[in-house]
């Protein structure tokens, strides 16, 4: 039997917007006098509950506002459930922001160690690394510049470099295949399909069917925060490709 | 307990990642100045020279060593204040961060206090020059002040994780807190002598925690004896007391900072 990666149980997770949004003290103040904090509650996730295995690829399908994201959020640990269980069995890279680190005044070379230490990547490992990061960006130019001086191609090719270096057990992929020029999506596709061949447990999100259909072992179909459909990947995008027609 | 032991687990965890946002403080905090570093050093020389001028001449102290009296009030509040005022944005300022990336939520006040330590650190250079250049008498007991730094220290992360934690939820704290350290500092006998206070005030420096580790830092400095052993006691739990409330504080509301980035 196949260990078990991730294993989410009854994972709810609800906003409570509030109807008008209280900033600061002054508002709150005369809201609570007037007795008008209000709230609407509103259901990103219901009740999901599903298991990866060690070394599967798993699709995440669905609509905009189906969910995607914030159950990427909600695994990789950024948001806590309202209710339900995340159990996570093994070092997760959550790739959903590439350069959310970034400080635009600080070099290359300088955001290499702050973002990767981000990333939860230790000292040694850095500096061991750093020289397939930068060769892998094709920065060595630019190493030694503000960052706020690169084209965004550039920032989000030093950005896939850094955080595609690492070798986890769970990989959290929100669609980033396509950075930079042509020459560069084919390298960094590359990259992905060798992270995921290596017996990586991948979770994958994309709106791009036919890559899910080329990546993906199984896929979870989400619509309106619950699990519509689990399964096999040619059935479930049928299903789904049908509904959209 | 095992809350002490998760702590030290995750310092040493995180230890890097800290290093790395210490290290980009100073980076960008002194980016495209001509003089760098070297404010850090200037900043109290020069804040104490104007409050010097000012108090020396304004009234006769019976303060043995004025300039390094001022100082030592000076440094110690001056590192309070820029810890409190840089960590009270810190939850909001890495919100982009937050939002996309899980660290521990606590490492970024806790980073920011570091920033500040350090730069307590580098205004030591400056204040030791004085005692110097005044010919204050050297006692091993200025040693004994590095506790109460430490008190200092402590204490401030306590407020900060207050400070940031209730940030995100109300902004106008910012602003309030502008006012309350201006405050804070007047009745804290920095820059006057204690002596200049009328009976009737004395509660007021007796209640305020700053006054008490400042005092016994200069007790220890200039006097060049060790202060009462009761002293330490208070001064550790005052520290431990703030820092509990404000871990108590963080800790209830971090969960819904992201909800509100």
């Amino acid at each position: 039997m196949k260990k078990t990666m991730l294993e989410l149980n009854g994972v709810t997770m609800k906003f409570r917007m509030d109807v008008d949004k209280i900033m600061s003290l002054k508002e709150f103040a005369t809201a609570l006098v007037r007795g008008k904090i209000r709230y609407e509650e509103f259901t990103a996730l219901e009740n999901v509950s599903f298991k990866v295995e060690q070394g599967e690829t798993i699709g995440l399908i669905g609509k905009n506002g189906a969910g995607k994201s914030t159950l990427l959020k909600v695994i990789s640990g950024i948001l806590k459930p309202t209710k339900g269980t995340v159990a996570r069995y093994g070092s997760i890279a959550p790739l959903l922001e590439l350069g959310a680190g970034f400080d635009s005044n600080l070099t290359g070379r300088e955001n290499i160690f702050l973002n990767g230490a981000i990333l939860g990547y230790g000292e040694a490992f850095l500096k061991e690394k750093y020289d397939e990061i930068v060769e892998f960006s094709e920065l060595e130019r630019f190493i030694d510049s503000p960052i706020r001086n690169y084209s965004s191609g550039m920032t989000a090719r030093l950005a896939f470099s850094i955080a595609t270096v690492v070798n986890p057990e769970i990989l959290i992929v929100d669609e980033i295949l396509s950075v930079g020029d042509a020459a560069f999506q084919g390298k960094s596709r590359k990259r992905m399909l060798e992270l995921m061949g290596s017996g990586t447990t991948t979770l994958f999100v994309s709106h791009n069917i036919a890559q899910i259909k080329e990546t993906c072992d199984r896929v979870i179909w989400l619509e309106q925060g619950r699990v519509k459909a689990v399964g096999n990947t040619e059935e479930v995008c049928e299903e789904y490709e049908g509904r959209d027609q | 307990m095992s809350y002490i032991l998760n702590a030290v687990a995750a310092l040493k965890k995180y230890r890097f990642l800290i290093s790395q946002m210490v290290a980009r403080d100073f980076k960008t905090k002194y980016k495209r100045s001509v003089l760098g570093v070297f404010w850090s050093f200037l900043n109290p020389l020069l804040t104490m020279s104007v409050y010097y001028f000012i108090f020396s001449t304004l009234f006769k102290s019976d303060v043995k060593n004025f300039a390094v009296y001022l100082m030592l009030g000076i440094v110690s509040f001056n590192f309070f204040n820029e810890a409190c005022g840089m960590t009270l944005r810190a939850i909001v300022d890495n919100a982009s961060l937050i939002t996309k990336v899980y660290v521990p939520k606590y490492i970024y006040p806790l980073a920011r206090i570091v920033s500040s330590a350090v730069n307590l650190l580098i205004s030591l250079a400056p204040l030791i020059i004085i005692a110097a250049l005044t010919g204050l008498e050297f006692h091993l007991s200025a040693f004994l002040s590095v506790y109460f730094l430490i008190c200092l220290v402590i204490f401030s992360m306590g407020m900060s994780l207050m400070l940031s934690a209730l940030m995100v939820f109300f902004r106008d704290i910012q602003f309030l807190w502008g006012i309350l350290s201006m405050i804070w500092m007047q009745a804290s006998a920095i820059f006057y002598p204690e002596s200049i206070l009328p009976d009737r005030f004395r509660i007021v420096l007796q209640i305020n925690p700053l006054y008490h580790f400042i005092k016994n830092i200069r007790i220890c400095v200039l006097d060049g004896v060790s202060p009462d052993p009761l002293n330490y006691l208070i001064c550790l739990g005052i520290a431990l007391f703030m820092l509990f409330i404000g871990a108590c504080v963080f800790k209830k509301l971090q969960d819904r900072f992201v909800l509100y980035l």
